[in-house]
C-alpha cells in the first residue's frame, strides 16, 4: 500500500502543483514563461529517451519538433477552414502522429549505426530538412512561416483558448501526460533494453535482441513526444517557422537535457526549467548571454558530467539516519559550500567584467568609454581607464586561487559527512 | 558550354581542396582519438578572423603564417586541458565538449568582431586576372588558393609517409599502446595532431576567408558539409576524405551553374497545380537544390554503403 501511495503520490503532487502554479505566479509574463517551460520539459525528456536512455547523441532532434509544429499549423488551419469538429486540446495528437511518422521515416535511415556515425547522420538529416524549408515553400511558408489561429476551432465547454492561462492548462495537462508516459516507458522491459543498448550493444546482440531495432523504436517514440512538444509550441505562439527545425533549436534541447543531467529521469526536467528561465532572464543583463550559456555547458561537461540532477543525487547518500542528524549533516556541508562559493563569485564577477569590457571596446566604441555593467545604470565602468581592467583581472585570478585555498575545507566537510552518514547506518 | 565546364571544374576542385584541408585534419583527429571534432569548422572560422585581423595589422603573408600557428596552439591547448579531461567520461562527453566549444568560439567571435561580415579582402598583390578561359577571367588569387592547397596536401602526404614524425603518428593511429611502450609520449602526439589538424583548418580559413565571406556564421554553414565529407568518404579514411571532398566540391559547383528543373525537363507533359508541394519540387532549379545535394548524397551513401566510400570500420 505504501509503495502504491509513493509511486502515485509524486504524480498527484505534480498535478496539484501544475494546477496551483498560476495562482502563485499570476503575472502574465510568468504564465508565458511557464508555458515555454512545459513545452521544453516534454521536448527535453523526449530527447533524453535518445541520449540518456539509449545512448544516442542526436544533433537534429528539432526536426521532429519543427515538422510536427508545421503539421499542427496546417491541421489547425484545415480544421478551422472546413469546420471539422475537433477541439484544440486534441490537436497535439496530430503533432504526435506527425512526429512518429517522421521519426519512423528518418529513423529507418539513421539508426542503422550508433555512436559517432549516428550523431553525424542526425546532423546531416537536420540540415537536409532545414535547407528544404527554403525550397518547399508551400509547406514551410518561406520566411514568414505558417501562422494559425487557435481560437477558430471548435469550442469545448465555452473555452476558446484565447487567453494565455487557458493555453497554460492545456500545455500543463499534455506535459503531465507525456511525462507520465515517458516515465512509464523507462520502467517497461523495452526501456530496460534501451539502457542495455546504451551500455553494451554487443552483449544485447548476444542475448538475442537486435540493437538496431531497439534504437529504431526508441528513436520513433522520441519523435512522437518531440512531435507533441512541437505541436504545443505551434499552438502556444500560433505560428510555425523554419527556425523550429533549425540547428539552434536542436542545440537548445541538447543543452537543456545535458545541463539538467541525462543519467536521471528528472534531469531534463530540471534542465528545461533552468535553460528556459536563463534564456529569458539573462538577456536582461547582457547582450552576450549566449556566451555565458556556452561556458556553463562546457563547465558542466568538464566538471559535472551527470549534470545538475547528478550533483543533487550525490547528496542523497547523506540522507540517512535520524532526521535531526540528517539536517545538521547537510547544514555543515552547505556551510563549507558557502565558504567556497564566495571566492567563486568573486572570480566570476571578475571574469564577466573582463568579458563585458572586451565586448564593449570591440563592438560598442561608438557609445563612448562608459559601460553599464550588467545593464545596470548604477554600475557604470569607464573602459578607457586601467583600473577596471586590473580590478577584473585581480578578482578573477585572486578568486581562483582563493577558491583553490578553500577546496580542502569542502573536501574534508564532504569526508566528515560521509563518515557520519555511514556511522548512523540505514 | 566548354567555358562553363572548365571554370566550374576549376572552382569545384578549388572548393574540394579547401574542404580537404579541413577534412584531412578532422579525419586524422578522428582516427587517432575516435572523437569527431565538432568544433573543426570553428577553427576554420577562427583562422579566417585571425587572418583578417593580422592582415590588417601586418599584411597577408604574416597572417598566412601566424593565424594557423595561433589557431593550432589554441587547438593544442584545448586538447591538453579540455578533451583529455573529458576523455574518461567517454566519447559522447568528448563529442559534446567539442559541440560546446563550437558554440563558445562562435560567440567569442561575435563578441569581438560582431555579427556582420568582416571586410577581409584579397591582398592587392594577388588581385589581378591570372588567365582567361574563352571570355572569363580567372582571378590570380583563386589560382594561388588552388596551388597553395595542393602544396599543403602534398606536404601532408610527405609528412605522414616520409618523415619519422609521420611514421610515429601513423603507428599511434593503430597501435597507441605499442608506440607508448617504445618510449614515445603518445598523449603528446595526440596533442600535436590535434594542433596540426586545427592549424590545417585555420590555413583553409585564412585563404578562403579573403575570397569568400568572413562572417560569424561561416562555421555553422560549413560544419555540416564537413561531416558529410568524412561520413561519405568513410570515417577515418584519409583517401576517402580526399575523394569525397573533391566529389562534393564539384557537385556543388556544377549545381550552382545549372538552371535545370523538372518543369523544364517535362515542360510539355505535366504541370502540377500552383501552391502545392509537388509544384515546389517541380519548379525548383538544380542551383536552388545545390545546398541540400551533399545531404542527399549522405542519405544515399548511408542507405547503400553504410561504411562510406572507403571506410572499413563501423563505429
Amino acid at each position: 500500500m505504501s509503495g502504491t501511495i509513493r509511486s502515485y503520490g509524486v504524480w498527484i503532487l505534480a498535478a496539484v502543483l501544475l494546477l496551483i502554479l498560476p495562482y502563485i505566479f499570476p503575472a502574465g509574463a510568468s504564465i508565458t514563461t511557464m508555458c515555454l517551460i512545459g513545452i521544453m520539459i516534454i521536448f527535453a525528456l523526449s530527447y533524453n529517451m535518445l541520449l540518456g536512455q539509449t545512448g544516442m547523441l542526436s544533433f537534429g532532434h528539432a526536426v521532429y519538433y519543427g515538422l510536427a509544429a508545421f503539421v499542427t499549423a496546417h491541421t489547425m488551419n484545415w480544421v478551422a477552414k472546413n469546420g471539422i469538429a475537433i477541439p484544440l486540446p486534441l490537436i497535439p495528437v496530430f503533432g504526435a502522429i506527425a512526429g512518429l511518422f517522421f521519426g519512423i521515416l528518418f529513423g529507418s535511415v539513421s539508426t542503422k549505426r550508433g555512436g559517432t556515425a549516428f550523431a553525424m547522420i542526425s546532423l546531416g538529416l537536420a540540415e537536409l530538412v532545414y535547407s528544404s524549408s527554403l525550397i518547399l515553400r508551400s509547406f514551410f511558408g518561406g520566411e514568414e512561416g505558417i501562422s494559425t489561429d487557435r481560437t477558430k476551432l471548435l469550442r469545448l465547454f465555452g473555452y476558446n483558448f484565447g487567453p494565455q492561462i487557458q493555453v497554460y492548462y492545456l500545455i500543463a495537462a499534455w506535459c503531465l501526460l507525456c511525462v507520465i508516459l515517458m516515465y512509464a516507458i523507462t520502467r517497461t522491459p523495452f526501456g530496460r533494453m534501451c539502457n542495455a543498448v546504451r551500455e553494451n550493444p554487443e552483449r544485447v546482440e548476444f542475448v538475442g535482441y537486435n540493437p538496431q531495432f531497439v534504437r529504431f523504436i526508441a528513436f520513433s517514440l522520441a519523435g512522437l513526444f518531440a512531435g507533441v512538444a512541437g505541436s504545443l509550441a505551434a499552438i502556444n505562439i500560433e505560428l510555425s517557422q523554419a527556425s523550429f527545425v533549425g540547428a539552434a533549436q536542436s542545440g537548445a534541447v541538447l543543452l537543456a537535457a545535458y545541463i539538467g543531467g541525462v543519467a536521471f529521469f528528472v534531469g531534463p526536467i530540471l534542465g528545461a526549467i533552468l535553460v528556459t528561465l536563463l534564456s529569458i532572464k539573462l538577456s536582461d543583463f547582457s547582450e552576450i548571454w549566449v556566451l555565458y550559456f556556452g561556458i556553463l555547458f562546457i563547465t558542466i561537461i568538464l566538471f559535472a558530467p551527470y549534470g545538475l540532477s547528478g550533483l543533487l543525487m550525490m547528496h542523497a547518500q547523506f540522507w540517512r539516519g535520524p532526521i535531526g542528524s540528517r539536517i545538521t549533516r547537510l547544514l555543515k556541508l552547505f556551510g563549507a559550500y558557502i565558504v567556497a562559493l564566495i571566492p567563486v563569485l568573486i572570480m566570476l564577477a571578475g571574469a564577466i567584467l573582463l568579458i563585458e569590457m572586451i565586448h564593449h571596446v570591440a563592438q560598442k566604441s561608438a557609445e563612448g568609454a562608459n559601460m553599464h555593467f550588467l545593464r545596470r545604470n548604477y554600475l557604470t565602468v569607464n573602459t578607457h581607464t586601467i583600473l577596471p581592467w586590473l580590478g577584473g583581472l585581480a578578482a578573477m585570478i585572486g578568486g581562483f586561487f582563493a577558491f583553490r585555498f578553500t577546496w580542502p575545507t569542502v573536501a574534508s566537510a564532504w569526508h566528515n559527512a560521509l563518515v557520519d552518514a555511514q556511522r548512523s547506518g540505514k | 558550354m566548354a567555358e562553363l565546364i572548365i571554370i566550374s571544374t576549376l572552382n569545384g576542385v578549388l572548393y574540394g581542396m579547401l574542404l580537404f584541408l579541413m577534412a584531412s585534419g578532422l579525419t586524422l583527429i578522428f582516427s587517432m582519438m575516435g572523437v569527431l571534432n565538432f568544433a573543426h569548422a570553428s577553427f576554420y572560422m577562427l583562422g579566417a578572423f585571425l587572418g583578417f585581423q593580422i592582415s590588417q595589422w601586418a599584411g597577408f603573408i604574416p597572417a598566412l603564417i601566424l593565424a594557423p600557428l595561433i589557431a593550432g596552439g589554441i587547438g593544442a591547448i584545448v586538447e591538453r586541458y579540455g578533451l583529455r579531461t573529458v576523455h574518461k567520461n567517454g566519447h559522447v562527453a568528448e563529442l559534446l565538449f567539442t559541440f560546446g566549444l563550437a558554440f563558445i568560439i562562435e560567440e567569442v567571435i561575435q563578441m569581438i568582431w560582431g555579427k556582420l561580415a568582416a571586410d577581409y579582402r584579397v591582398p592587392s598583390f594577388l588581385d589581378f586576372s591570372a588567365f582567361t578561359v574563352y571570355a572569363t577571367n580567372y582571378p590570380a588569387y583563386k589560382t594561388f588558393m588552388l596551388l597553395f592547397s595542393i602544396a599543403i596536401f602534398i606536404g601532408l602526404i610527405l609528412l605522414l609517409t616520409r618523415t619519422r614524425a609521420g611514421l610515429i603518428i601513423q603507428a599511434s593511429l593503430t597501435h597507441p599502446n605499442m608506440v607508448g611502450m617504445l618510449g614515445h609520449n603518445v598523449p603528446r602526439v595526440f596533442m600535436l595532431v590535434f594542433g596540426l589538424g586545427t592549424a590545417l583548418a585555420a590555413i583553409a580559413g585564412v585563404i578562403a576567408g579573403a575570397a569568400f565571406v568572413t562572417q560569424s556564421n561561416m562555421a555553422a554553414l560549413l560544419g555540416p558539409i564537413l561531416f558529410v565529407v568524412v561520413v561519405v568518404g568513410g570515417l577515418g579514411s584519409l583517401w576517402g576524405a580526399f575523394v569525397a571532398s573533391l566529389l562534393i566540391g564539384l557537385l556543388q559547383t556544377f549545381a550552382i551553374a545549372s538552371d535545370w528543373s523538372l518543369s523544364k525537363f517535362f515542360s510539355g507533359y505535366f504541370t502540377p497545380a500552383r501552391g502545392t508541394i509537388l509544384f515546389d519540387i517541380w519548379t525548383v532549379t538544380i542551383a536552388q537544390v545545390g545546398p541540400i545535394l551533399p545531404y542527399l548524397l549522405l542519405v544515399l551513401v548511408l542507405i547503400f554503403r553504410p561504411t562510406g566510400l572507403f571506410g572499413t570500420r563501423d563505429t
